[in-house]
């Protein structure tokens, strides 16, 4: 049992990372991006052209594709999103574009890639262990991906609350009226936080190719699982997010451990009663 | 302009939609058992559209786990005619009061989220179902199991006979569906969710009661979910997770039909479904690509026309073809258009 729950806490950094873009896009932008799997998905596919068309390592395709993700993020919100959520200020059109464009990146990968599972070479990183003692071995990969989660959530955590840009994106999301008023230009600082999260999603799409598989309709149980992490930290709490991440994996995990068809439902059970008991979350804002 | 006011737009929209309500119940008669199946689908999807519409239109529950409603009526069905045994006529009729009691539940946790959260949240919701559905082993448990024969005779032995009652259950359900539907919105109820379309915090100011009208809305829906589930599982004769939970045909389907037909008026729905079947025979060679055809013509009617086809021939067409609203609306197309017309009016007035 203690292994299950060592190896959920790893499998917790990788959900985390699923779920600070979300967590990002729902505190700032204050919306629910439905797309979110399915681009970490998109993401992924672009990555195994890149390894496998160009031969390039993951670290050298991920090191290119941070900036497209950026300014696929950037152009995603200035020209989509921004458009709807000004003009028509309800839940319906958000809700409705992005679940639409979900469905437009899961069919269109499949039309170009087929629907079989894939999984991204990561050059034999895949099988290192660290040999603990007691019956647990902790994978190098899935450590990595842990300490990668960290890493991110405290990166994000400084960019938000210690540097300029970050002062400007909490300004915007506290109140756009006054920030509008003190002229933020509040479209540029939501599409360079929906940029932000597109680094987020190369970043978690590089780990999580390598480590999982996953095929052109695998976004939806990303989403599922980003938006459960989310609601469970608190909304809009980055650590927050990683502690929901960490729940839901360590859930899966033990669930899988007594019957490995229980994985899923394990998770998505044990985040209906937290929240029944915590709606607001662990560490609400 | 001045022609179109002469044309009686709205008696031949009503006439359009009187021919298509015609042709359905004559289908018995006139069409071939294939066509035939064609329709019983078609009607199916009417009523998931409908309910759609109701919940994400006008109560602003944007679902996104209808097909959650559908499989549990799917496999109530299964349960009552086969492992309880009772007559699968009355298993039919059983299948929305099981989807009833399994939205009880469902609201108290989805209801505690708001606004694109609780989309999501009915997602998980049903994802649980589908998940859950999938453990039973008395259900076939992930593969699923087929109807037995003795139960799918029932319905007649003949393939034709099969085929007519089966559609004539459709026939009536979408008949029930759509008019206490009707009837729900021309009740204080559907006045106050027509307010909550327009604008929620004017409808609250005003005294509609919200949270009241959200619950009534989402309770209505699921029996009629979980009907139009049985239904389905006599035209697919099987149960499995994957096929009875399906968010694709049940819910992705639906929310492209209700999006593109005109969300928030009873009209859109019926003319996205009928729409849906005329292109759904040229996009089926497409593959792939007619989802994505399909979404991005979700988002340009979303950024174009919210309102949909009918918001499109709305600006025409000078009322609404079912008045769900009382009161005979002004239209800008009604309003007196000559000096004659309104002096006609000033000595028409009664003095005093």
């Amino acid at each position: 049992m203690m292994n299950e729950i060592i190896q959920g806490i790893l499998l917790g950094g990788l959900y985390a990372m699923f779920a600070v873009g979300l967590s990002l896009s729902v505190g700032v932008m204050r919306f629910v991006n439905i797309a979110h799997g399915d681009l970490i998905v998109l993401v992924s596919f672009l990555l195994l052209t890149l390894t496998t068309r160009l031969g390039l390592s993951v670290i050298a395709a991920t090191a290119i594709v941070i900036p497209l993700t950026f300014a696929g993020g950037y152009l995603l919100q200035r020209l989509l999103l921004q458009r709807v959520l000004s003009r028509n200020n309800n839940v319906l059109a958000i809700v409705l574009v992005t679940f639409g464009l979900s469905i437009i990146i899961q069919y269109s990968l499949q039309g170009i890639y087929g629907a079989d599972t894939r999984l991204v070479s990561g050059g034999g990183i895949q099988t290192a262990t660290i040999v603990v003692g007691g019956g647990v071995n902790i994978g190098v990969l899935p450590l990595a991906i842990f300490l990668a989660a960290v890493a991110l959530v405290s990166a994000l955590d400084l960019l938000l609350y210690r540097t300029r840009l970050g002062a400007r994106i909490r300004a915007v999301s506290d109140d756009i009226g006054s920030a509008n008023l003190i002229g933020l230009p509040s479209a540029r600082i939501y599409a360079a936080a929906m940029g932000i999260v597109g680094v987020t999603i190369a970043v978690c799409a590089a780990f999580m190719s390598v480590w999982t598989n996953f095929d052109p309709t695998s976004g939806s149980s990303r989403l599922l699982i980003a938006f459960e992490a989310v609601v469970l930290g608190g909304l809009g709490s980055l650590w927050g997010t990683l502690a929901g991440g960490i729940i839901v994996a360590v859930a899966q995990s033990i669930g899988a451990h007594f019957d490995a068809g229980w994985q899923l439902l394990a998770g998505h059970l044990v985040f209906l009663v937290v929240f029944l008991i915590r709606p607001q979350g662990l560490f609400p804002k | 302009m001045a022609l179109l006011e002469k044309i009686p737009l709205v008696s031949i929209g009503r006439g359009i939609l009187a021919l298509l309500a015609v042709m359905l119940f004559a289908a018995p008669w006139i069409f071939d058992p294939a066509s035939l199946q064609i329709l019983t689908e078609l009607l199916c999807l009417l009523v998931l559209a409908v309910m759609w519409n109701l919940l994400a239109g006008y109560a602003d529950i944007v679902t996104i786990g209808q097909h959650g409603f559908v499989g549990i009526g799917c496999y109530a069905f299964y349960a009552f005619a086969v492992l309880v045994g009772v007559d699968p006529f009355l298993a039919v009729l059983l299948a929305g009061p099981v989807a009833l009691v399994f939205a009880l539940p469902a609201m108290v946790i989805i209801f505690r989220l708001r606004a694109a959260y609780l989309s999501v949240g009915t997602w998980v919701v049903a994802e649980v179902m589908m998940l859950g559905a999938g453990k039973f082993s008395a259900f076939g448990a992930g593969l699923g199991v087929s109807l037995p024969v003795s139960v799918v005779r029932r319905f007649g032995s003949q393939i034709v006979e099969r085929f007519t009652t089966i559609y004539v259950m459709s026939l009536i359900l979408a008949v029930v569906a759509m008019g206490a539907t009707y009837i729900l919105m021309r009740s204080a109820t559907g006045i106050g969710l027509t307010a909550m379309r327009d604008n929620e915090e004017a409808a609250g100011t005003a005294g509609v009661n919200l949270f009241r009208s959200r619950v009534i809305c989402f309770l209505w829906t699921a029996p009629f979910l979980g009907f139009a589930g049985a239904l389905i599982t006599l035209q697919k004769l099987r149960i499995a997770p994957a096929a009875s939970f399906s968010i694709i045909d049940w819910t992705v389907y639906v929310i492209f039909i209700v999006v593109i037909g005109g969300v928030g008026s009873f009209e859109g729905p019926i003319i996205g479904t009928f729409v849906f079947f005329v292109i759904r025979e040229y996009l089926q060679g497409w593959g792939v690509w007619h989802f994505i055809v399909l979404g991005c013509a979700a988002i340009a009617v979303i950024l174009i026309e919210p309102r949909g086809i009918w918001g499109i021939l709305r600006r025409v067409v000078p009322g609404d073809l079912i008045p769900v609203s009382h009161s005979p609306r002004l239209t800008t197309h009604t309003k007196p258009s000559s000096k004659w017309q309104s002096l006609k009016d000033r000595l028409s007035r009664k003095p005093g």
